[in-house]
């Protein structure tokens, strides 16, 4: 491939004297006061083709660490501006252990405003991104304005050049992969983003999805085809025996997690291990949420996958769990969602066609959970039948905006709205719901209610207590204490996602054990108890930013399917309907909980205390 | 929530914790309720609620001879106390210490553990999800320090350094010790079993028993039962006394993931019946066979300090093997060890951590095997003491 490239168009000898500057001041910095973190962080400006590095003071990473928290605090003053406002900030920041031995490090979050639902969007993504991006000295990239022209980024070490991208438009991911392969690690679009699909997915590395929040239409926005990043440095450790002694608790307690290492655990089937448990705790949803197991998911479960495509493990950088699972013939197999969702949820009993959409939605950049729930809910208003070949046409329809398609690419929120009945989009905020029916698990039900970033499976995650049993089992049918658990957990998941680390780990691990490993990286000394309040103050920032954005009470609630209507089945341990007088209380001491005023609104007075103002 | 409190009070009492209804529990959503809210230690505990974030709370001083264990080894301990049993080893890391039973005291260490023994008062543990957290880290605790007072005082009778006081509270704790198990208990349900409703019902039965007889602590072991090539075993984190809903089925053949809530020894389980003619297992916890596991006469062992991971002699217990093997399926993982050290034996003792005992057709033989070697390895241990 040949690209035509320009340099940024700044007088280039003063540019050179300020980076030197800047990176003799950034040196200093880093031997005198920095370890885990570079203190560096990448300004790109589209509108100039321009960039420059940002020092931050210390205090501010020892406040919101990095990750979701630090991305969070540089997007907060434009969260009021519409995603495609140019000066809405993209961002791609790590934490202060990636780059370094702590377990599940390979991570990062990417940041925006999301198109899809108008919350913050956020993704914490594996590959090898965030690894490549502290290698270069970095410890985020924060993007505005909007490129005249389809271009790429291309990060090495210290050096960034703007490549025209223009021929590469409607390249597919697996194609542009192709073509970038020796240019590091890559974070691309496909053509659902570039055709305007409101829950396109920025790709990593081909195979690791920054999803739920429509960021490839983020990045597609300010003609952004492409980001590459490859670095050669180090992250600097303050104890690296520390840290080995921190890791061997780690291990230890994950190699005794039955979710995670043990016969069926995600390690040996990926995240598909939890099929077959969906199924049986009538949790599966199915025909967009109309009822709660699958006929046919005996033959369709993660053992089934296996045994007919026999896959290979593969995982994020520096990650021992390696849950990501790639086919003999190369195709990512699906995760539990996707496996979900492309089967029970649109009824669909067969295995290739799972396949098939998993793998056309991952390589044109589209949202498997969202795409799929689009769907179920469009079967459910025609009446149609999904059969193999309409899945996957309407899935083409959706990625190039063709006839039916052009509305369901908007998601299912604006598509029942569009067909007159707003009930049939199983969405919170506007995001479709993921694998787990909230009638079969009440902490899941206040958890997807309440998430920032809509209805999110993973700010909570109360799947670990309520079906997987970890830490300890909880009662999955009832809301006592759920309000203080889902808050407490909402904290710890923030900091995963700020440290930037894997949540799967908390299945084993706790935030006990990782403050020692951060401890052991920056230098340090902190508690779990003192993490877990920085994600508290993470989570609040992110309520503030809802807020302003109009986000009271009466976003952060299910949809009426969930409390009316009954399992339309003869199985009597389907689960009831939620008690809708329930739910509320559980929501009202959440708020409670939360430090948020009767309508979900942030106060002054818990914002001060958290030092957000 | 007076439910809640009644559930994990009874829990406590039943497996010897505390003496009827000793223990304040706390528990917080909205707003924070305590299970007995006149106790003065109330007002000195809530603060933890707003300076920790965490949910529930347990307080109470254990049952003896608990107490006047961890009694001791708190008044004798500089900085935390460094058990080297599994539990402590995998989940608690150490056992801190507090001087008061005050917020100030307190905060500082349960910010960085799960528990903190108080000098004079007991043990204040706390969770983040439910009450079942501090019952759990509680029990555990109690277990660590049981099996390293006498760890500690066997070595130190072995040594020739013992103290007078050690001794003092050492035969003071022996003599209040239970008795030990010198009938066969009354007979569990006769296999084999074909069908499920059988076989679930004579699971959940030898785990009462087990925990009923004192062997061990609700919260220490699994079990399991093979019948039409599914392993039926307890779910991870239940209690052996409570297990009705908590036995998943695996498949032998891997056609289902629905044990992925199964018992993290299910790699040792499965090991076990494809490696043996057995059918029923039974592992446990009992204390004097964890202790007897880390005694150790070989000297200048290049692998001390790991025994639990490597070690290079075939060694035995009351004709019992003692192998290594950490929890779960990591390379150290005692399914690597447990099924072929099972062969023509009785059972194994896993070092610092429990005892697997298998039977072809029920469970009776795999519980009288469990109760035998416990019984045989608390002789054995006195005996030991005796001569130190």
């Amino acid at each position: 491939m040949h690209l035509a490239y320009y340099e940024k168009t700044t007088d280039a000898a003063q540019q050179r004297i300020w980076t030197f500057y800047e990176a003799i001041k950034s040196e200093l910095k880093r031997i005198t006061l920095m370890f885990g973190w570079h203190g560096n962080i990448l300004r790109i400006d589209l509108n100039r083709k321009s960039f420059e590095f940002d020092t931050p003071d210390p205090g501010l990473y020892h406040k919101f660490i990095g990750g979701r928290g630090l991305a969070g605090y540089f997007l907060k003053n434009q969260i009021t501006l519409s995603y495609n406002d140019p000066d809405m900030p993209v961002l791609f920041f790590t934490g202060p252990l990636v780059n370094t031995q702590s377990p599940t490090s390979g991570r990062m979050t990417i940041m925006s405003r999301s198109p899809l639902t108008g919350t913050i969007g956020d993704s914490s993504v594996g590959g090898s991104f965030g690894t490549m991006l502290k290698k270069t000295g970095f410890d985020g990239i924060i993007i505005t304005g909007c490129s005249d022209q389809l271009c790429g980024i291309e990060i090495f070490d210290d050096k960034i050049r703007f490549v025209s991208a223009t021929a590469l438009a409607g390249q597919t991911v697996s194609e542009l992969n192709r073509m970038l392969k020796d240019k590091g690690a890559t974070a691309v679009i496909g053509p659902a983003a570039e055709n305007g699909v409101r829950y396109s997915n920025i790709m990593i590395d081909g195979h690791y999805t920054a999803g739920r929040m429509g960021l490839g239409l983020n990045l597609a926005t300010k003609n952004i085809k492409y980001i590459t990043v490859k670095g050669t440095g180090k992250t600097p450790v303050a104890d690296p025996v520390g840290l080995k002694t921190a890791d061997k608790d780690i291990f230890r307690l994950v190699s005794a997690s039955p979710a995670l290492m043990g016969d069926h655990g995600i390690s040996r089937f990926g995240t598909g291990a939890l099929y077959d448990l969906m199924d049986a705790r009538h949790m599966m949803p199915t025909h967009n949420f109309r009822k709660t197991r699958f006929e046919h998911a005996a033959a369709l479960n993660a053992p089934a996958f296996h045994k007919r495509f026999m896959p290979k493990s593969t995982g994020c950088h520096g990650c021992h769990i390696r849950c990501k699972k790639i086919s003999s013939d190369g195709r990512p197999l699906p995760e539990f969602e996707s496996m979900s969702h492309f089967s029970a949820l649109i009824g669909n009993p067969d295995m290739e066609t799972v396949m098939a959409a998993n793998q056309f939605c991952n390589d044109h950049g589209m949202d498997t959970i969202s795409a799929a729930s689009t769907l179920a809910c469009y079967f459910e208003l025609t009446g149609k039948h999904p059969a193999t070949e309409n899945i996957m046409a309407l899935l083409s329809d959706i990625v190039f905006q063709k006839g039916i398609g052009e509305q369901l690419g908007q998601g299912s929120a604006q598509f029942a709205q569009n067909f007159g009945f707003p009930e049939t989009a199983m969405t919170v905020k506007r995001l479709e719901l993921p694998g787990y029916d909230p009638r079969g698990a009440y902490g899941m039900a206040l958890a997807y209610s309440v998430a920032s970033r809509g209805g999110c499976h993973l700010r909570a995650y109360p799947v670990s207590h309520e079906i997987l049993r970890k830490p300890v089992p909880t009662d999955r049918f009832t809301f006592t204490g759920k309000a203080k658990i889902i808050k407490l957990q909402e904290d710890v998941n923030a900091m995963a996602d700020s440290l930037t680390v894997c949540k799967f780990i908390f299945f084993a691990a706790s935030i006990e054990e990782y403050a020692n490993v951060y401890s052991a990286v920056t230098g340090l000394k902190i508690s779990g108890q003192e993490l877990m309040k920085i994600g508290e103050r993470i989570c609040y920032q992110e309520r503030i930013m809802n807020a302003k954005n109009g986000f009271t009470a009466k976003d952060d609630d299910l949809p009426k399917r969930f409390f009316e209507q009954p399992e339309s089945c003869t199985d009597t341990n389907a689960p009831k309907p939620i008690n809708r007088e329930d739910f509320l209380k559980a929501r009202a001491a959440y708020y409670v909980v939360r430090g948020l005023d009767e309508d979900g609104m942030p106060t002054k007075e818990k914002a001060e205390a958290l030092g957000l103002i | 929530m007076e439910d809640i409190f009644k559930t994990y009070l009874t829990k406590m009492v039943h497996n010897g914790l505390i003496d009827g209804g000793n223990a304040l529990l706390g528990l917080a959503d909205a707003k924070l309720d305590w299970s007995h809210p006149d106790d003065p230690a109330c007002e000195t505990l809530a603060p933890l609620f707003d300076h920790l974030n965490i949910n529930t709370l347990i307080f109470a001083k254990p049952a003896e001879p608990y107490w006047t264990i961890i009694d001791y080894l708190a008044q004798n301990a500089v900085g935390p106390i460094t058990p080297n049993d599994c539990e402590t080893r995998t989940f608690l890391h150490d056992l801190p210490v507090a001087d008061n039973l005050t917020a100030e005291a307190l905060i500082p260490i349960l910010r960085h553990r799960k528990s903190a023994i108080v000098r004079n008062y007991g043990i204040v543990t706390y969770g983040t999800v439910s009450l079942e957290q501090p019952f759990v880290t509680f029990s555990s605790v109690c277990f660590a320090c049981f099996v390293k007072f006498f760890s500690d005082f066997l070595l130190e009778s072995k040594s020739g350094s013992l103290d007078d006081n050690k001794r003092k509270i050492f035969e003071s704790v022996t003599a209040m010790l239970p008795e030990p198990i010198q009938t066969r208990p009354p007979e569990l349900a006769r296999g084999p079993f074909t069908n499920e409703k059988d076989l679930l019902h004579a699971i959940c039965q030898a785990g009462k028993q087990v925990v009923d007889l004192g062997l061990v602590d609700s919260s220490f072991g699994n079990i399991s039962y093979c019948a039409n090539d599914i392993l039926y075993i307890s779910q991870t984190g239940s209690f052996l006394d409570d297990l009705a809903d908590c036995i998943d089925p695996c498949p032998l053949d891997g056609s289902s993931c629905a044990g992925i809530t199964a018992s993290s020894e299910l790699s040792a389980h499965m090991g076990i019946i494809k490696q043996t003619d057995c059918r029923a297992i039974l592992h446990g916890h009992p204390k004097f066979s964890v202790i007897l596991s880390m005694d150790c006469d070989v000297e200048c062992c290049e692998h001390r300090g790991s025994c639990h991971k490597f070690c290079p002699y075939d060694r035995n217990v009351c004709a019992i093997p003692v192998v290594s093997g950490e929890v779960g399926t990591g390379p150290y993982g005692l399914c690597h060890n447990v099924p072929k050290a099972l062969h023509d034996r009785p059972g194994v003792i896993v070092y610092g951590h429990g005892v697997f005992t298998t039977a072809a057709t029920d469970f009776n033989q795999a519980l009288h095997k469990l109760i035998d070697i416990e019984s045989q390895c608390r002789i054995e241990y006195f005996k030991k003491t005796l001569k130190g």
